[in-house]
């Protein structure tokens, strides 16, 4: 287990490397003068133009400038955008905003995700089970930009249950965009759960359980719940790396000030640091999570053994 | 073995000069009650409801995108009169009328060609790449393997709209040919950018497993080439799986393109587009809210037909799902 561990710490570091060149490349290749952009109606004396373009190492080649700004990050240095304010900052600013919407969204699609699949799969074919097959096709089809609109209308405007934008109600405000940032990968945990539950039921060890005359609920709860949760499980695990990076849209809908609204108006407004910076932590959330799952995937199945 | 790959090693064998069992036609009584893969999955996709629900969705769609005239309840989309801002839904204007005045019903009719159109493009795109280096990597293994599918890791590793935003927002100064023009191919060419990881998995992974059959060891030791094994035996076997995922994907990269356009970096005015549409009426959300439901309803339907679609396909095409 501790050489998988490690061995997949190593590939991590190509990815990672390989997905933030990718995004300094196309970045830095974005519109316009920042520099110009930065002075507005009245030109900056061309001294000043000169000086700004050394100190952001606007004139390098792009290979240099990516390898200084590594080297920066290798001390935790994410540079500072044009207004001078370190990209750190930034970052830690928005980021725990992100980090509860996560959480929320997480929240929704196991429990509601869990307890919709393990009904439907317990009883296959029934209303319930059908029922749960039809909304979930739904709810994958809905983009969810027309899911955070539509909800907005009528949970915000119309019944005015929930706040429809910003975050000024504590966790309350995050309820509305939560579910609706959960509500695709809600209805795969659904769907996920459902499959590996029905398939179970069917296995020879749950026939056995009945056979040696356990109760049903002791069938379920132990026997097939615990062996079909391993494929969910790994999904959640995977999906809270996807959320973390994947929340632009629902961050844009609801105005919600996390990392994904702010990587969204740093593309806007040219700040190349900032862009950079939060997608390479976006790109490590997803990494990371995916080397959790691969690990929980051995804790959990005794059978997958990685040495 | 199917029969096209009979009739394909049969083909090999001829040119090799030999002669084998598995070559020769078979005489089997039994032959008529066999049924191929896509029969037996014709079979199925006619009891699935879920099917004709997206092959309804899907012409109806598709129709609506080549002609969109026979929609649009006889309204030209751009014949605006400004008196009729943002009126509701009535008898003879089903949909209402936009800010301007514009028959909304026409506009929303006029919006699927856009739609469908960089659905398709990009999904052409996305198996164009997926395909080539999926096999490539499949195929060869080794070195060039590992390579690509650290590549493949790089770019999985990154989320689609984002990838695609930035790329959009860079394209008008990078001065390529189509990329910067803003417009419907730029759009399919983002999408397609950092949407091919998955279909590269999917063929990478049924390239391996049929690798190492009998059908293809006997195929190359009577001398046939790497790229006539890859094309002729091994890729016609990642078919099924491959349709699947493409229709899925034609739906998830309509909403992606919507999503786009209405984060600012797709489609441009005075482009007809759902993502605009849906873009312009979110500040009107309370005073006008037909103008966001409209196109989002036909946005939503139209990415529905092809998951359903592709849905039904998979319980077709997939033989250990059958009972």
């Amino acid at each position: 287990m501790g050489r998988f561990v490690v061995r997949r710490l190593l590939l991590t570091i190509p990815v990672l490397l390989g997905a933030s060149f990718l995004i300094f490349a196309m970045v830095y290749a974005l519109p316009g003068d920042p520099v110009r952009a930065l002075a507005g109606d009245r030109p900056l004396a061309p001294a000043v133009v000169a000086q700004l373009r050394e100190d952001f190492n606007l004139n390098d080649p792009l290979i240099v400038q990516y390898a200084k700004y590594l080297g920066g990050l290798a001390h935790f240095d994410l540079g500072v955008d044009f207004s001078n304010r370190p990209v750190l900052d930034t970052i830690s600013q928005r980021l725990p905003v992100t980090i509860k919407l996560t959480v929320v969204a997480v929240l929704f699609e196991t429990i509601i995700g869990l307890a919709a699949g393990v009904l439907a799969g317990i009883r296959r074919n029934s209303f319930f089970d059908n029922l749960v097959l039809v909304s979930t096709t739904l709810i994958i089809s809905i983009p969810i930009l027309v899911l955070g609109f539509v909800s907005q209308y009528v949970f915000g405007l119309k019944f005015g249950w929930f706040p429809i934008a910003g975050i000024n109600d504590g966790w309350y405000s995050y309820l509305l965009p939560g579910l609706v940032l959960a509500s695709s990968s809600l209805a795969y945990v659904a769907r996920l759960t459902r499959t590996s539950i029905a398939e179970n039921m069917r296995a020879d060890y749950v026939r056995t359980a009945r056979a040696k005359g356990l109760p049903n609920r002791t069938v379920i709860l132990r026997h097939t719940l615990r062996n079909s949760l391993i494929p969910v499980v790994t999904f959640i695990g995977a999906d809270v790396g996807a959320l973390l990076g994947g929340a632009i849209v629902t961050e844009a809908v609801f105005n919600i000030p996390g990392i994904g609204r702010a990587v969204f108006e740093a593309v806007g407004q040219q700040e190349g640091a900032v862009v950079v910076g939060i997608v390479t932590l976006m790109v490590f959330f997803f990494i990371f999570f995916n080397l959790i799952v691969d690990v929980l995937y051995a804790v959990l199945d005794p059978r997958i053994r990685y040495d | 073995m199917t029969e096209q790959q009979q009739r394909d090693l049969r083909h090999d064998e001829v040119e090799a000069g030999t002669q084998s069992v598995l070559a020769t036609p078979r005489v089997d009584v039994t032959d008529a009650r066999q049924n191929s893969l896509w029969s037996d999955a014709w079979d199925s996709l006619k009891r699935n409801p879920l099917f004709w629900i997206g092959s309804f969705l899907g012409v109806f769609f598709v129709l609506m995108a080549i002609v969109p005239q026979l929609f649009s309840g006889g309204a030209d989309p751009r014949d605006c009169d400004l008196s009729n801002s943002k009126q509701a839904p009535s008898g003879s204007h089903w949909f209402g009328f936009d800010q301007q005045g514009c028959d909304y019903l026409a506009n929303v009719a006029y919006g699927a060609r856009n739609s469908l159109m960089i659905g398709l493009l990009a999904v052409i795109g996305v198996l164009v790449i997926g395909v080539i280096v999926g096999a490539i990597a499949g195929y060869y293994g080794g070195i060039a393997d590992s390579l690509l599918a650290r590549l493949t890791d790089i770019f999985f590793a990154l989320p689609l709209i984002l990838g695609a935003l930035i790329l959009l927002r860079v394209g008008p100064s990078t001065g390529l040919p189509i990329i910067s023009d803003r417009g419907a191919g730029a759009v399919a060419i983002a999408l397609a950018a950092f949407g091919w990881m998955t279909a590269m998995r999917l063929v990478r992974s049924q390239v391996i497993a049929v690798k190492s059959s009998d059908y293809v060891a006997a195929a190359r030791a009577m001398g046939a080439s790497n790229l006539r094994i890859l094309t002729r035996h091994i890729l016609p076997n990642a078919v099924a799986p491959v349709l699947v995922f493409s229709t899925i994907t034609v739906g998830v990269l309509i909403a992606a393109e919507a999503t786009l356009t209405y984060l600012g970096v797709g489609l441009q005015r005075p482009a007809i587009s759902w993502g605009l549409q849906i873009s312009t009426g979110q500040s009107l959300l309370r005073t006008a809210p037909h103008l966001v439901l409209f196109p989002s309803i036909i946005l939503s339907l139209t990415v529905m037909a092809f998951i359903m679609l592709g849905d039904a396909l998979r319980d077709a095409l997939d033989p250990r799902q059958r009972s």
